[in-house]
């Protein structure tokens, strides 16, 4: 039986610089998984909506603009609110590092700053992906 | 009935999502939950998109399913992209020209890798157009991968297909030779706000009239701008008629029956290659074959038959 991991990838907010979104999208790629790409201007609602219908493992968001503690938690918390407990949310953008155990309280479980190599986040997904 | 499968039936959309993955990953349960949403298939319209890469299939799409909702009916989109040959990822783009439906609850997009399928839709295809279905999807369109000029699988499945084409791919030349543009039930030039736009579909309508010579039915070539919703309505409309002729010459069981088909030839391939690749005890045998075919002490003809002479014991 084949079973391959499944990533949304999406901006949150009203930030259009998803250069590094795009980045993240292919080393994931060449990781093997399948990265659904929702692209840019997205609500904490329709994120949700995508991750349900794609039945992803793992939903990653990025965000520039520095609205990640409205943004991201708005995402989680409408999961929770959905009974979405089983996927992983990892997070990704110019986040101070203050913020960091702020956002994992959240259920942002992974959180990675500028400079971060791929193979983190990929290996960071592969290990704690939950199905 | 399995919970599962009598949410599908109920159109849940946490459960239709799951059963995909189930079918996509070929896990054994899916089987008998295929079962049973079976007798609940068959009412949806299937209709196939294909087109080369770019030439605005996601964004019509789009277009037809706001179309569709207007008139109340219930719409299920699949939306494939490659996977890579090299790592078995994919990057699934689709959604990204379909975000007006995000949060249209009458709508449901799933994103699908080929995993390995060639002629231009995923393996699993056929099962998630039984699923979206039985899920009460009045119209379900699939949306192949980008398309050269043989990949043509989609007829298989759909009971109407449109070959989307945009100004500026080439002469009349293409337009003749074999393959996708033997295929559509309707053209659609997509971008026709673009030049050359006469030319092409002049191109395309001399095609017609070669190929529909004598026929009860011409292609009909449309033209439309699907970023601007330009010519959708028309569209539909032309989808509707198709479907009508084709109860009226008698030949949608037909095409229903291609698909049916198409769906058990691979139903069975699947599982054949799952007896021969997946089955431990084979393992061994088929490196050794390797090894003996790559010093040319063995042919791989002899080689496949010691390997299914093994399984059909």
């Amino acid at each position: 039986m084949e079973r391959k991991i499944r990533v949304l990838v999406a901006k949150p907010g009203l930030d259009g610089h998803d250069r590094g979104a795009k980045i993240v999208a292919r080393a994931l790629r060449d990781a093997g998984m399948e990265v659904i790409y929702t692209g840019l201007h997205q609500t904490a609602e329709m994120i949700v909506e995508a991750a349900i219908q794609e039945d992803v493992d793992v939903v990653g968001l990025s965000l520039l603009s520095g609205a990640h503690m409205t943004l991201f938690v708005d995402v989680t918390r409408f999961m929770k609110k959905k009974g979405m407990t089983n996927v992983l949310v990892v997070g990704g953008g110019i986040i101070p590092k203050e913020d960091v155990p702020k956002l994992k309280k959240e259920g942002i479980c992974g959180v990675f700053g500028p400079g971060t190599p791929c193979e983190e986040i990929v290996d960071f997904i592969k290990k704690n992906v939950k199905k | 009935m399995n919970d599962l499968a009598s949410k599908v039936l109920k159109g849940d959309p946490r459960s239709i999502a799951r059963l995909i993955t189930l079918a996509e990953n070929n896990d054994p349960k899916a089987a008998k939950l295929m079962k049973n949403i079976y007798p609940f298939t068959g009412k949806a319209h299937v209709i196939g998109i294909t087109g080369v890469m770019g030439s605005g299939k996601s964004t019509l799409i789009c277009e037809l399913a706001r179309e569709y909702r207007k008139q109340g009916k219930k719409v299920g989109i699949i939306a494939i992209d490659p996977t890579s040959p090299f790592s078995g990822g994919a990057l699934l783009g689709d959604r990204v020209r379909m975000t007006d439906l995000a949060l249209d609850e009458g709508v449901f997009i799933r994103s699908m890798g080929t995993r390995g399928m060639l002629g231009g839709l995923a393996s699993a295809v056929y099962d998630v157009v039984e699923i979206l279905d039985a899920s009460g999807k009045d119209i379900v369109m699939v949306e192949t991968v980008g398309v050269g000029q043989a990949e043509v699988d989609v007829i298989k499945i759909a009971d109407t297909t449109l070959v989307v084409v945009v100004p500026g791919l080439g002469d009349s030349i293409q337009t003749l030779k074999a393959g996708i543009m033997e295929i559509a039930d309707i053209y659609v030039v997509n971008k026709a706000d673009r030049p050359g736009m006469e030319q092409t579909v002049a191109e395309v309508q001399s095609l017609v009239d070669i190929s529909c010579s004598g026929k009860d039915r011409k292609t009909p070539v449309l033209t439309t701008v699907a970023k601007e919703n330009k010519g959708t309505k028309e569209l539909v409309d032309e989808i509707n008629k198709h479907i009508l002729f084709l109860k009226k010459i008698k030949q949608f069981e037909d095409k229903r029956r291609l698909r049916y088909e198409a769906e058990l030839v691979e139903i069975i391939r699947k599982r054949l290659m799952n007896l021969i690749f997946d089955e431990k005890k084979l393992e061994d045998t088929i490196e050794r074959l390797l090894d003996q075919i790559s010093r040319k002490e063995v042919d791989p003809y002899t080689a496949a038959e010691e390997i299914l002479g093994k399984i059909l014991k």
